[in-house]
C-alpha cells in the first residue's frame, strides 16, 4: 500500500482496524475471559447457577473466593478424563481418515483436464452447502439396525443379522469424515494445483519413478495444505457435539457432548466452564501449527 | 519521427522560462533503505524527459513521488510554480499511465476514459466529445463499448494512455509505457508515442529500464543509479560524452583504459595508461590536474584498423581472439600485450566481403582526440 | 477426461468413490422423502404427503421463518464487519491493531461451536447484569453470535479478492482526480463483489445451519429451525424432516446451479 493512500485516508483506516477489532475483542475474545472466570466459581442453585467471586456477607465485607475445585474435579473423575482422550482419539483418526480419503480426491482434482476442475470442486462444496444437521440424520436413517446398509447387507447374503453400527464408534467415524472431508479436500487441492509440473519433470528426468517422484517431490511440496487442512479438521472435531450425540452411544464420550450434558442437563456452568478453558487450552498448539503454515502459504501467494 | 533535439546545450531551449517541474533535493527513504537520495532535477515545458535506470535505481519511487503516491521524506517537488511536496494525487495537475495500465475492469473503454472528466467542469456533451476525441487521438473509436479483459495488449495500452491524457494534465508521467508490449509493437509505438506528445505540446516524463527507448523518444534522459543521478543530458550527449564510469558503461559498450595525467593543455589531455602500453590523447575542456589518475573510455565504433607500426598516441596493437558477427556489424575482441582485453566494431558493408580480419591475427588500431572521453570518476 | 482414466484409473476409481460417499446419503433423504411409509426405510410406495404434513406444522414454520429472517440480516452485518475486516488485513497492515485482528479473525473459524456458545452466552449474561443490556436472550443475541463467526468467512473470501486486486488500479482513479471514498465506491467495490455475494451466501448458510451456538445464546419464543429438527430428530428418523432436507437440498442446488451459470457466461465474456 502506497503511503500517500495511508496517510490519506489515516483516520479512516484507524476506523476500518477499529470497527472489527473491537467487535471481535467484544464478543469473540471477552467471552473467554467469562469462561476462565465462571470456571473458577462455585455452582449454587440460582439464575444464573454460579456464584461471585467477590461476595458481600451480612457484616458488609467483601471476599474474594476462588474455586479451583472445578478443575480438581476435572482431573480426578475419570469421567473427564476419558472424555477429553475420547475426543482426542476421534479427532486423530478421523483426521487421518480424511487425510487417507481427501488427498487423493484433491490430486485426481488437480491432475484432472482442466474444464473439469471447476465442476468436480464445485461438487465438493456442494455438500457443504445445505445443512449439517440434516446430513448428520441422513446417516441415521443408512446405519441403524433396519436401515439402507444392513438391509443391503442382508439382501446380499453377506450377513444374518442386521449389524449394529448407529451408536457405536463407527457411525462417529463416519460421520465426521463425511462432514468434514470438504474441509481438507480444499485446502489440499489449493496446494497441489499451485504445484510446478516441471519439478515433476526435472525429478523424473534425473531419473525418479513415479513412487520417488511423488515422496520426493510432491508430498513435501503439499505440506502446507495438508497441516492446514488437517488442523481444519482436528480443531473442531475435539468440540463436536452434534455427531456424537446422533450417530455415538453411550460409550462414546467426547468433550462437546460432555459440555452439552453439563451445561443443559446438569446446569453446572462451572464445571461446563473448566471443560471449555481445558479445551481451548489443548487446541491452542494446532491453532498456531495451523497460523504458522497459513502464513507461510499467504507469503508464498504474494510473493 | 521526432527531429533531432538539442545537441549541445545542456538545458532545455529557454533557460529563462521557468522549469515546469522542479525536484529539489529530493529523498524518498523505506526504512534505512534509500530509494531516492537527494535528487534535483528540472524538467521544462514540452519536455520528453526519460529516467532511465536498472531495476531498483528509484526511478519509478521518483515517478510515484511526481504523481502524489509517495510522499518525500525530504526535499520538495515544485509543478507549475506551485509547490506539490504533500497534495494528494487527485489534486495534481498530473496524470499518469501505469505499467500495468490498471485498466478498471468493469467498465468500457468508453467509461474508462470518461472516469477522470467527472471532476471536471464540463456538460454531458462536452465530456463525450472529449472521450471521442481521445478515442480518436490513439484510434480506437470502434472499441468505445468494450470491456478490457476484450481488448489486446496494444489496444490496452491506447486505452490508458487516451484515459491519462483526457483530462489534459500538464504532466503526463508514464511508468515504462512499452514494457508489455512486443518488441515490433514496441517499436511502432515509440514513434506514436512521440508524434502524440509533439502534437499535443504536454510535457512527458517516462520511466524505462530499456535504454534504446529512452535514447529514441527523449529528449533529455537523467539517468539514475542507486537513487541518485549519475547524469541528465540529451541522449547524445549521454552517448558521447558520458560523464561518469557508470553512465558509460550503461549505455552502450564502451572500452575503459585507467591510466594517469601526464599533461593538460590547450583542451588536450595526454594521459599515460600502462594497458595501452603507451599515451593517449583525449579533447577534454575540463581541468585535469597533473598525475590524477582518470579512466578513458572510447566507443568500440570509433575504433579504426590502421597500418601496423606507425607509432604515436591513441594507438594500440594487439591479438584478434574472438569475432562476433552479428550481421550489420561484427565485433572483433583484441588483447593487448599488457592482458587487457579491448573491443571494437566494424560494419560489414559487403555481403560477401572476405574476411579480412580473422583470429589470431595482428592489428593496429587507432582513434579520433575527439572521440574518446575522460572520466574523473 | 477418457484420457485422464486410461491414464490413472485407480486416481478415478478413488475420486468417484469419494463422490459416491459425499452423495448417497443426500439421495437417500430425497428418495425416502417421497416415500408413503412412516418408516423411512421401508419403501412404501410414492407419495408427497409429509410435504404436505410439513407445510401444515407450525412450529417448525415459525423456526423456519425466524432462521430465514436472522440468516439474512446476520448475512449482511457479516459481509460489513468482513469487508471491514479484509480491507484492514490487507490494506492497513502498518495500523495499530492488525496482527492481533488476524489472529482475532482466524480463530473463529476452527473454534468448536460449542466454546463460543458457552463463551458468549456467559458473556451476555454477565452484561445483562452489569448493565442490563440484553434483556434477556432472543433473536438479537443470537444475531450477534452468528455475525462473530461468519464473519470471519467472510473476511477470509474478501481477503483473498482483495489480496489479488491489483493496487494500481486503484491508484489510477486516485490519479484521475477521485477521492479517496469515490474510489472505494466506483472501483474497489464493484470489483470485490462477487466476493462480496459469495460472503453473503455462505454467512446466510451458516447461520440456518447453528444448532450448537443458537442452543446456547437463544431464550425462550426463539427456537430457530435446526433446534426444531434436531428435537424431532432426537426423538427418531421421521419423514417430514425428509421432506424439509429435500427441499433444502433443491434451493441450495438450485442457488448453485444459477451461480455457476453467471459465473460460465462472464467467463465465456472474457475469452
Amino acid at each position: 500500500m502506497s503511503a500517500a493512500l495511508r496517510t490519506l485516508s489515516a483516520h479512516s483506516s484507524r476506523l476500518i482496524v477499529a470497527v472489527p477489532w473491537f467487535w471481535l475483542a467484544l464478543f469473540f475474545v471477552l467471552p473467554f475471559l467469562f469462561i476462565l472466570k465462571i470456571s473458577l466459581s462455585e455452582p449454587q442453585l440460582a439464575m444464573p447457577p454460579y456464584m461471585d467471586w467477590v461476595r458481600e456477607f451480612e457484616d458488609g465485607l467483601l471476599t474474594i473466593t476462588l474455586n479451583f475445585g472445578n478443575y480438581v474435579l476435572l482431573f480426578e473423575d475419570e469421567l473427564y478424563r476419558d472424555a477429553l482422550w475420547g475426543s482426542f482419539t476421534v479427532a486423530s483418526i478421523s483426521t487421518l481418515l480424511c487425510l487417507l480419503l481427501g488427498y487423493p480426491m484433491a490430486y485426481a482434482i488437480a491432475r484432472a483436464p482442466e474444464h473439469w476442475r471447476m465442476p468436480l470442486l464445485m461438487l465438493i462444496i456442494l455438500p457443504f452447502w445445505t445443512s449439517f444437521l440434516l446430513r448428520v440424520y441422513a446417516w441415521i436413517g443408512i446405519l441403524k439396525d433396519n436401515g439402507l446398509l444392513n438391509q443391503l447387507l442382508m439382501s446380499m447374503g453377506l450377513i444374518e443379522q442386521p449389524l449394529q453400527i448407529l451408536h457405536t464408534p463407527v457411525a462417529v467415524y463416519i460421520g465426521v469424515v463425511y462432514s468434514y472431508l470438504p474441509f481438507l479436500v480444499l485446502p489440499l487441492y489449493a496446494t497441489l494445483i499451485r504445484l510446478d509440473n516441471t519439478l515433476l519433470e526435472a525429478a523424473a528426468d534425473l531419473g525418479a519413478r513415479p513412487a520417488r517422484q511423488f515422496f520426493t517431490v510432491t508430498l513435501p511440496q503439499s505440506m502446507p495444505g495438508i497441516v492446514a487442512g488437517s488442523m481444519l479438521v482436528f480443531i473442531p472435531v475435539m468440540g463436536e457435539f452434534v455427531i456424537p450425540d446422533l450417530l455415538g452411544g453411550p460409550d462414546t464420550l467426547m468433550v462437546g457432548k460432555l459440555m452439552w450434558i453439563e451445561f443443559f442437563s446438569n446446569k453446572d456452568w462451572p464445571v461446563a466452564s473448566s471443560l471449555a478453558a481445558i479445551l481451548l487450552l489443548v487446541l491452542i498448539v494446532p491453532f498456531v501449527l495451523m497460523r504458522h503454515y497459513e502464513q507461510r502459504r499467504q507469503a508464498e501467494e504474494e510473493a | 519521427m521526432s527531429q533531432p533535439r538539442t545537441l549541445s546545450n545542456q538545458s532545455w531551449s529557454a533557460p529563462e522560462e521557468e522549469p515546469i517541474v522542479q525536484i529539489r533535493n529530493v529523498t524518498k527513504r523505506f526504512g534505512d533503505v534509500y530509494a531516492v537520495d537527494d535528487i534535483s532535477l528540472d524538467i521544462h515545458r514540452g519536455e520528453f524527459f526519460s529516467l532511465l535506470g536498472a531495476s531498483g535505481c528509484g526511478k519509478t519511487t521518483l515517478l510515484r513521488m511526481l504523481a502524489g503516491f509517495e510522499t518525500p521524506t525530504a526535499g520538495r517537488i515544485i509543478i507549475d510554480g506551485q509547490d506539490m511536496t504533500s497534495v494528494p494525487p487527485y489534486n495534481r495537475p498530473v496524470n499518469m499511465m501505469f505499467q500495468s495500465y490498471a485498466l478498471f475492469p468493469h467498465m468500457t473503454v468508453a467509461q474508462n476514459i470518461a472516469y477522470g472528466l467527472k471532476n471536471e467542469p464540463l456538460n454531458r456533451a462536452e465530456r463525450r466529445e472529449r472521450v471521442t476525441s481521445m478515442m480518436s487521438l490513439v484510434q480506437i473509436q470502434k472499441l468505445a463499448d468494450r470491456k478490457p479483459h476484450q481488448l489486446s495488449g496494444g489496444q490496452r495500452q491506447r486505452v490508458a494512455l487516451a484515459r491519462a491524457l483526457a483530462k489534459q494534465p500538464k504532466i503526463l508521467l508514464l511508468d515504462e509505457p512499452l514494457g508489455a508490449l512486443d518488441k515490433k509493437l514496441r517499436e511502432q509505438t515509440q514513434f506514436e508515442l512521440v508524434n502524440i506528445q509533439e502534437r499535443l505540446g504536454i510535457t512527458f516524463i517516462v520511466v524505462t529500464h530499456d535504454q534504446e527507448e529512452a535514447m529514441t523518444m527523449s529528449s533529455r534522459i537523467a539517468l539514475l543509479h542507486d537513487g541518485r543521478a549519475e547524469q541528465v543530458d540529451s541522449p547524445r550527449r549521454m552517448y558521447e560524452f558520458p560523464s561518469t564510469l557508470y553512465a558509460a558503461n550503461f549505455i552502450g559498450s564502451v572500452n575503459l583504459f585507467s591510466g594517469h595525467v601526464i599533461s593538460h593543455e590547450k583542451d588536450m589531455a595526454l594521459i599515460g595508461s600502462e594497458e595501452t602500453g603507451g599515451e593517449l590523447l583525449v579533447h577534454h575542456s575540463q581541468p585535469l590536474a597533473q598525475g590524477m589518475p582518470v579512466t578513458v573510455a572510447i566507443r568500440p565504433e570509433k575504433i579504426r584498423v590502421t597500418d601496423t607500426g606507425s607509432g604515436g598516441a591513441n594507438q594500440v596493437t594487439g591479438e584478434i581472439k574472438e569475432i562476433a558477427y552479428l550481421g550489420d556489424v561484427s565485433i572483433y575482441h583484441v588483447d593487448l600485450p599488457s592482458g587487457k582485453r579491448m573491443q571494437f566494431t566494424q560494419s560489414n558493408v559487403l555481403a560477401l566481403a572476405e574476411q579480412p580480419l580473422t583470429w589470431g591475427q595482428e592489428v593496429s588500431l587507432t582513434w579520433n582526440t575527439h572521440s574518446c572521453g575522460v572520466l574523473t570518476q | 477426461m477418457r484420457q485422464f482414466f486410461t491414464r490413472s484409473p485407480l486416481l478415478v476409481m478413488m475420486l468417484l468413490a469419494g463422490y459416491a460417499f459425499l452423495y448417497l446419503p443426500i439421495v437417500s433423504l430425497i428418495v425416502y422423502s417421497f416415500n408413503e411409509s412412516r418408516l423411512v426405510t421401508v419403501w412404501g410406495g410414492f407419495s408427497t404427503k409429509w410435504y404436505g404434513e410439513l407445510m401444515s406444522n407450525g412450529p417448525l414454520l415459525d423456526a423456519a421463518a425466524l432462521s430465514l429472517k436472522i440468516a439474512a440480516l446476520n448475512a449482511t452485518l457479516a459481509v460489513v464487519l468482513g469487508t471491514l475486516a479484509a480491507l484492514a488485513l490487507v490494506r492497513f497492515r502498518k495500523a495499530r491493531g492488525h496482527k492481533s485482528l488476524g489472529v482475532m479473525v482466524a480463530a473463529p473459524l476452527v473454534m468448536p461451536e460449542i466454546i463460543i456458545g458457552l463463551s458468549l452466552l456467559l458473556l451476555f449474561v454477565a452484561l445483562e447484569n452489569l448493565t442490563g443490556w440484553p434483556e434477556g436472550r432472543g433473536q438479537t443475541t443470537i444475531l450477534i453470535a452468528h455475525a462473530t463467526f461468519s464473519m470471519a468467512y467472510v473476511t477470509v473470501i474478501v481477503q483473498s479478492r482483495l489480496a489479488h486486486m491489483d493496487t494500481s488500479i486503484e491508484e489510477a482513479a486516485m490519479d484521475l482526480g477521485a477521492r479517496p471514498l469515490r474510489v472505494f465506491f466506483t472501483v474497489t467495490l464493484p470489483m470485490i463483489a462477487p466476493a462480496l455475494m459469495a460472503g453473503w451466501l455462505l454467512a446466510f448458510t451458516l447461520s440456518m445451519d447453528d444448532l450448537v451456538i443458537a442452543s446456547f445464546v437463544s431464550g425462550p419464543g426463539a427456537t430457530t429451525l435446526p433446534m426444531v429438527v434436531y428435537s424431532s430428530v432426537r426423538l427418531g428418523v421421521s419423514p417430514q424432516i425428509n421432506a424439509l432436507a429435500t427441499i433444502f437440498i433443491a434451493v441450495v442446488s438450485l442457488a448453485v446451479l444459477i451461480a455457476s451459470v453467471i459465473l460460465y457466461r462472464q467467463e465465456k465474456a472474457r475469452q
